[in-house]
């Protein structure tokens, strides 16, 4: 670019992040795009990428953009938050190559490795086995080394400038998002116990520490968008975060229910994650009411002027609003009593949950910060929506919509008839995948996530050339 | 002038979240001291005494298990009754037994079990759940897997499907070969007898009692 306006390092940096984050997307679009289809073209490159790989890609690279965009969001956000340069942001750079770097071998490993002896090397070089935290664990110490770093430059920074609400909020739930992951790092025979501490860091990642994360960038971005009152925006964040760690820390339970763990689980977690889509209602109520009173502050001021001074990123931002209350709320609340989880867990039931949950809760908003950033790289003040934007926006919250429709329709066959019918057995299931019904799901699912995918590029191409456009105020 | 009220202050707000926050990890932690126990690996003695253990000791597999339902808790339990064979033996040690559920569990790790199949109900969902797999009437003796792989006991229909599964397709929708040897398959066959084995509150409801309710087969 031949006009950068950032004028700190700590945003340089971010833009790298969102930059790797975005291209890590892409792949786990395009492998979700190959499982997809074998569900419809049962023989669609087996033997050669198989599902079992193809899933690892898929829902390996998703945490890992995410990752990637989280960093990055929190090296965007401190220098507005603090009024300082980012403490340490050398070492932040440095890291974040090393970083980059593991990624792509341990993609490139699982690609063309796949699978290894059943010995301890294979776990230590090639991949864990254990979905969403499959990488081998050479790259789990890597990951904790880099992230250390970053917890380092969080802490130093908000030691040294203003320490906001926003930035206090940040360093407790990243050092809790960075601990939890060592819950995962062992390995044990008893597979109980495994999966007792494996939801640790699964369930303690998405239904708390990155709620919450979600929360602080939600309330950043009312701050810088449309004004909101710094005041109300973090009160309404501690009021969040009481609310996700209350719910969300003991809703746990609900994922203890079959694994082998007591009984008294099934209240716990009944309950807790009962509570769970209270919070989200409250950020979803949130964001449209800070809108609406700083809207109106302005037509008080006889202004009709859109308050909004990122209309396409703010999109992406009541986009995760209402996709965080349906994918995570709603779809999970479905299924979240032990009484119906008896017969929905392990469907594509928890897939369609699966797919909105991630996209409405996390998707949508750092797609808004990519927009942030394009913003600010392109010194622009009031940044309007392109046909690209809508057209990318449209398609990809359309494309997840649909596939989300379609899997809980497949989910509900093989509820009906592979669990509640045929009592989950080996003929059960097949009983259910064979059903024109359930075959009908993956059809539309594999239709819906081409749209998903086009609209990818769109976004992408709108990404590249919409600080270009004339149409907005700088 | 009254005083500012309690309610929109944000210092009142970070205590009650740090508070509520500190109450929920601690009630999480004591919980997990109380249940960790209640799940660690039982013993031989325990299997040859009749103890119940949520998770069975790995020379469980020495055993014949059922998966029968319990009146008092209202859910189908797995039951370890009578010694059975295994590969041709039932007195597997406490080592030998141990070795073989470190292999098998090791082994569903690395060949990816995971990311096509559900274990305990959590995974993917391209393939059947495993949690009861050893106890699926496709794999005993009226069941058709022994008769395709042409094995006559469950235990060597399942390692030699293991080992060549694309020679035994079932459906459109095969399992590719993973290169399991002979060792592993054995490995995993007893994981997964030990998995059976385990108290999972009933899930999943009805396994196994219900056959032909669906095309009037």
């Amino acid at each position: 670019m031949a006009n950068n306006y950032l004028t700190t390092e700590s945003k340089k940096l971010a833009t790298w992040y969102f930059t790797f984050a975005a291209i890590i997307f892409g792949a786990q679009l395009l492998f979700g795009l190959v499982a997809a289809t074998q569900y419809v073209i049962p023989g669609f490159l087996f033997e050669i990428v198989d599902f079992s790989v193809a899933r690892m890609i898929h829902i390996n690279a998703l945490v890992v953009w995410m990752v990637f965009a989280m960093i990055g969001s929190v090296y965007w956000l401190l220098p507005d938050e603090t009024g300082i340069e980012t403490v340490g942001i050398g070492l932040g750079k440095l890291l974040f190559w090393v970083f980059a770097a593991a990624i792509v071998v341990v993609v490139l490993v699982y690609l063309l490795v796949q699978v290894g002896p059943a010995d301890e090397t294979s776990l230590w070089l090639i991949h864990e086995g254990r979905e969403y935290i499959e990488a081998p664990r050479w790259a789990d110490i890597g990951i904790v080394v880099v992230v250390l770093g970053f917890i380092y430059n969080l802490y130093a920074t908000g030691m040294k400038g203003n320490r906001s609400g926003i930035v206090t909020v940040l360093m407790a739930d990243m050092l809790a998002f960075a601990g939890i992951y060592l819950a995962g790092m062992g390995y044990t025979d008893n597979i109980s116990v495994d999966q007792f501490w494996w939801w640790w860091v699964i369930h303690l990642w998405v239904e708390a520490t990155w709620e919450v994360f979600v929360g602080s960038l939600a309330a950043y971005g009312l701050i810088t968008m449309i004004g909101a009152h710094r005041k109300v925006v973090e009160m309404w964040l501690w009021i969040e975060v009481a609310m996700l760690f209350g719910s969300g820390i003991l809703g746990m339970g609900h994922h203890y229910f079959w694994i082998g763990t007591p009984e008294y689980w099934w209240e716990i977690g009944a309950l807790f994650s009962a509570l769970e889509p209270l919070p989200l209602v409250a950020m979803f109520i949130h964001v449209l009411y800070d809108w609406g009173k700083m809207q109106g502050e302005e037509a008080a001021k006889g202004q009709d002027v859109s308050v909004i001074a990122n209309k396409p990123a703010f999109t992406w931002f009541v986009l995760n609003a209402i996709g965080n209350f349906l994918g995570a709320g709603v779809w999970g609340f479905f299924h979240t009593f032990p009484q119906v989880n008896l017969y929905t867990h392990g469907t594509q039931f928890t897939s369609a949950h699966g797919h909105l949950a991630f996209f409405g809760a996390y998707a949508t908003l750092l797609i808004g910060m990519f927009y942030l950033a394009v913003q600010g790289k392109n010194g622009i003040k009031v940044m309007n929506t392109t046909k690209k934007s809508i057209w990318a926006t449209s398609m990809i919250f359309g494309g997840v919509l649909g596939m989300t429709a379609a899997l809980t329709l497949s989910g509900y066959v093989e509820v009906l008839v592979s669990r509640a019918q045929m009592g989950a057995t080996w003929a059960g299931y097949f009983d259910s995948q064979a059903s024109v019904w359930f075959m009908q799901g993956m059809d539309w699912r594999l239709i819906m996530g081409v749209i998903t995918f086009l609209g990818f590029f769109v976004l992408v191409a709108d990404l590249l050339s919409i600080g270009k456009a004339t149409h907005h105020k700088r | 002038m009254a005083k500012k009220s309690v309610w929109s202050d944000n210092r009142f707000w970070q205590r009650s979240a740090a508070w509520v926050t500190g109450f929920a990890s601690m009630l999480l932690i004591w919980l997990t001291f109380d249940t960790i126990p209640q799940i660690m690996l039982g013993t031989d003695a325990d299997l040859q005494n009749g103890v119940t253990k949520r998770v069975p000791g790995p020379t469980v597999i020495n055993y014949k298990i059922t998966y029968e339902m319990d009146k008092k808790r209202g859910h189908e339990i797995p039951v370890i009754g009578e010694k059975e064979m295994f590969f041709g033996r039932d007195d597997y040690s406490e080592e030998e037994a141990a070795e073989l559920l470190h292999l098998g569990k090791l082994g569903s790790q690395v060949k990816n079990c995971m990311n096509c199949h559900t274990l305990l109900g959590n995974g993917a969902y391209y393939a059947p759940d495993l949690t009861k797999a050893w106890l699926d009437p496709a794999w005993g003796p009226e069941g058709s897997m022994q008769a395709m792989t042409g094995k006559s006991s469950k235990e060597e229909a399942m390692a030699e499907f293991l080992q060549n599964p694309s020679q035994y397709p079932t459906h459109a929708r095969m399992m590719p070969n993973l290169g399991i040897t002979a060792a592993e398959a054995k490995g995993l066959v007893a994981f997964l007898k030990h998995l059976s084995s385990i108290d999972t509150n009933g899930f999943p409801r009805n396994f196994g009692k219900i056959q032909g309710a669906v095309h009037g087969k």
